[in-house]
């Protein structure tokens, strides 16, 4: 018999602990709700960034939509009148091809739009719990202790290059080379290229491809359609007597309009497609164009911003991730295999930790800082996720009952609610227990961050990041914990 | 150090420590692991048995993300029919990595098992970090 000293003995805890999902548990009321797990819930529910997913989770977009339906409308309108009424008389008087080119690329087109905008551009998920204690006791054992760290970073070598790899403070890990923070989605996006509006999602590793194929092709239809047009009004000019005729032409449909201004409703549509390509036509050239040289030269939107390997440091930097071949360098950008999603959306959670996250609510409320919000949410329940997984904060812990409450990684219904009462119980003694914990063992140091936060600044080890930036969205977020769809929340 | 434990830890093993292998970036983006032997491991497990494993992953993942003639092809075919076909078929790197996955399981099931270890898909880490959890020797534990 093994001689050990219990501290804390559930006797409602099921004998073998299972991690299949109990769907016929009913909710009785809120509290059951913690105690017993719900449905099993997907990852992509209790996803941190700022993203909405549909189809239940197949589908990802930024949580701001941006312009997108602005596109989507831009290019139905331009191609439906382009179909309705130029098409027609251009198979009259040319060729039947031209609505078939037409149809074609109008497919094109829209498939790639909504590939780019419905595809996880490359984020990366937010580094464990165990992870971050491992990263922070590296840097802890190499750099200084001062209460505001200098930003963190590490050099790494890549083809004869010194390359700064920074680190993230909102997903807690060193980010890949060419991997950066998007603000408005707060994720870290591998190959990051930029966040388009115009599609409503970032433009990163994944989803590159299928935006270049989206504006390359989006040129050849508006250049395509412009065209069309262009020869629409002509052909029609031809046979009168100029273009101001051919504006004019058919008067009879409206016979009650002034001579002066018998436009058509075929022409008047007419010349707002000539408008609307005249000046998109430009800039997509442009920057199908621009995009083109970066795909050449291996480059992407946010390094030839910055000037990474532009030489503007002095010495003779060069792109480290170039082929230094055209041919190669676009194969390797888009025709490359396809990385996979590393965030998965689609898998379900433990049954433990989805009853866990949505213990989470009732302390948001009271923060009163916004951007706190947003990092506190995701520190507790990171805290929670943690006390799930990771006994070693038991072993490791030299207090007593409260905190093992919080660290035993059983899945017994009982412990669901002592987290939530836990986390009151300390912000109530915040600010005299927040020295002791930071002078705890490093292991303990992730829990003893997040009552860090929530005390006070100047004593956390963890710096906010430039990229947690608070906006207008904080105050209601915390309803999106509570186990509602992230799409629904804006 | 007093341990504590619930009666869940008498039925399952505890876990006693996690160590991660970093990505390795000399090469640049492509996935890759360092293959320098973490110290928390010594007493468990062979450096030779871990560097074998770990470059076998490397070397999978490299395979995955080949750049050659059928990649090309591939990408090309399916830049024609504007990507749809990843909707319908199952990418080269995705039966890779179903690869990876089978090998992880199997190293876990001959080697690692029985040595107290258990070996994470890099794929359930991002491809941050290849885990290794440790869990504690329950046998030598009665002294406490």
């Amino acid at each position: 018999m093994k001689s050990r000293e219990y501290q804390q003995i559930d006797p409602q805890a099921p004998p073998t602990p299972t991690q299949t999902p109990l769907p016929h548990h009913h909710q009785a009321d809120g509290v059951d709700r913690r105690k017993e797990p719900r449905t099993p819930r997907r990852k992509w529910e209790v996803f941190p960034g700022r993203n909405r997913f549909f189809c239940d989770g197949r589908i990802m977009m930024a949580r701001q939509s941006g312009v997108f339906p602005l596109t989507l409308g831009l290019i139905f309108l331009t191609s439906g009148l382009f179909f309705i009424f130029d098409c027609p008389f251009l198979v009259k008087h040319l060729t039947r091809c031209i609505p078939a080119i037409g149809g074609v690329l109008f497919v094109f087109v829209l498939i790639t739009l909504l590939q780019t905008s419905f595809t996880d551009p490359g984020i990366l998920p937010r580094a464990t719990p165990e992870e971050a204690a491992d990263i922070e006791r590296q840097i802890d054992d190499t750099g200084n202790t001062s209460y505001r760290p200098p930003p963190r970073t590490k050099e790494v070598l890549i083809n004869q290059q010194v390359i700064k790899l920074k680190y993230c403070f909102t997903c807690k890990m060193f980010r890949p080379p060419r991997t950066s923070h998007c603000s408005l989605c707060d994720n870290c996006v591998e190959r990051f290229d930029h966040h388009c509006p115009w599609v409503g999602n970032c433009v990163g590793k994944r989803n590159y491809r299928f935006f270049y194929t989206f504006i390359v092709s989006l040129s050849f239809l508006t250049a395509f359609i412009f065209g069309c047009v262009t020869t629409h009004l002509a052909l029609r000019a031809q046979g009168g007597k100029g273009l101001v005729f051919a504006l004019q032409e058919s008067p009879g449909r409206y016979p009650y309009m002034p001579n002066v201004f018998k436009l058509s409703l075929t022409h008047l549509f007419t010349a707002v497609e000539l408008a609307i390509c005249f000046f998109s036509v430009w800039s997509i050239l442009g920057l199908s164009g621009f995009h083109t040289y970066l795909v050449a030269s291996n480059l992407t939107t946010n390094e030839d911003i910055k000037g990474s390997w532009s030489g503007k440091t002095g010495e003779g930097v060069t792109n480290p991730y170039s082929h230094r071949n055209i041919f190669i360098n676009c194969c390797s950008v888009l025709c490359a295999p396809m990385p996979p999603s590393l965030i998965d959306r689609r898998g379900f959670l433990p049954a433990d930790e989805s009853a866990q996250t949505s213990g989470v609510d009732i302390e948001l409320p009271n923060l009163n800082n916004k951007s706190e919000i947003n990092v506190c949410t995701q520190e507790t329940k990171g805290l929670l996720e943690s006390a799930a997984l990771s006994p070693l904060l038991a072993t490791s812990c030299p207090q007593g009952k409260p905190q093992t409450a919080l660290s035993c990684p059983d899945n017994s219904p009982a412990l669901k609610s002592d987290p939530s009462l836990e986390l009151s119980q300390r912000r109530g003694q915040a600010h005299p227990n927040s020295k002791t914990y930071g002078s705890t063992s490093p292991l303990r140091t992730y829990t003893g961050l997040h009552k860090h936060k929530r005390a006070s600044s100047h004593t956390a080890r963890l710096t906010f990041d430039s990229h947690v930036s608070p906006d207008g969205d904080h105050g209601s977020k915390p309803k999106g914990h509570q186990g509602t769809k992230f799409a629904t929340l804006h | 150090m007093a341990e504590t434990h619930s009666l869940q830890d008498l039925q399952q093993p505890a876990v006693s420590s996690k160590v991660f292998v970093q990505r390795d970036y000399s090469s640049g983006t492509i996935c890759r692991f360092q293959t320098k032997f973490p110290s928390e491991l010594e007493s468990r497990l062979d450096k030779q048995q871990f560097e074998e494993t770990i470059l076998t992953l490397n070397n999978l993942y490299a395979e995955a993300e080949k750049l050659g003639g059928k990649s090309y092809l591939e990408g090309c075919l399916a830049c024609l029919s504007a990507y749809t076909i990843f909707l319908c078929m199952e990418t080269n790197y995705e039966k890779v990595l179903k690869k990876i996955a089978r090998y992880i399981n199997d190293q876990n099931e001959k080697i690692y098992a029985p040595k107290g270890l258990l070996l994470t898909d890099p794929i359930e880490r991002g491809l941050r970090v290849v885990e290794f959890t440790i869990f504690e020797d329950r046998s030598i534990d009665s002294t406490r």
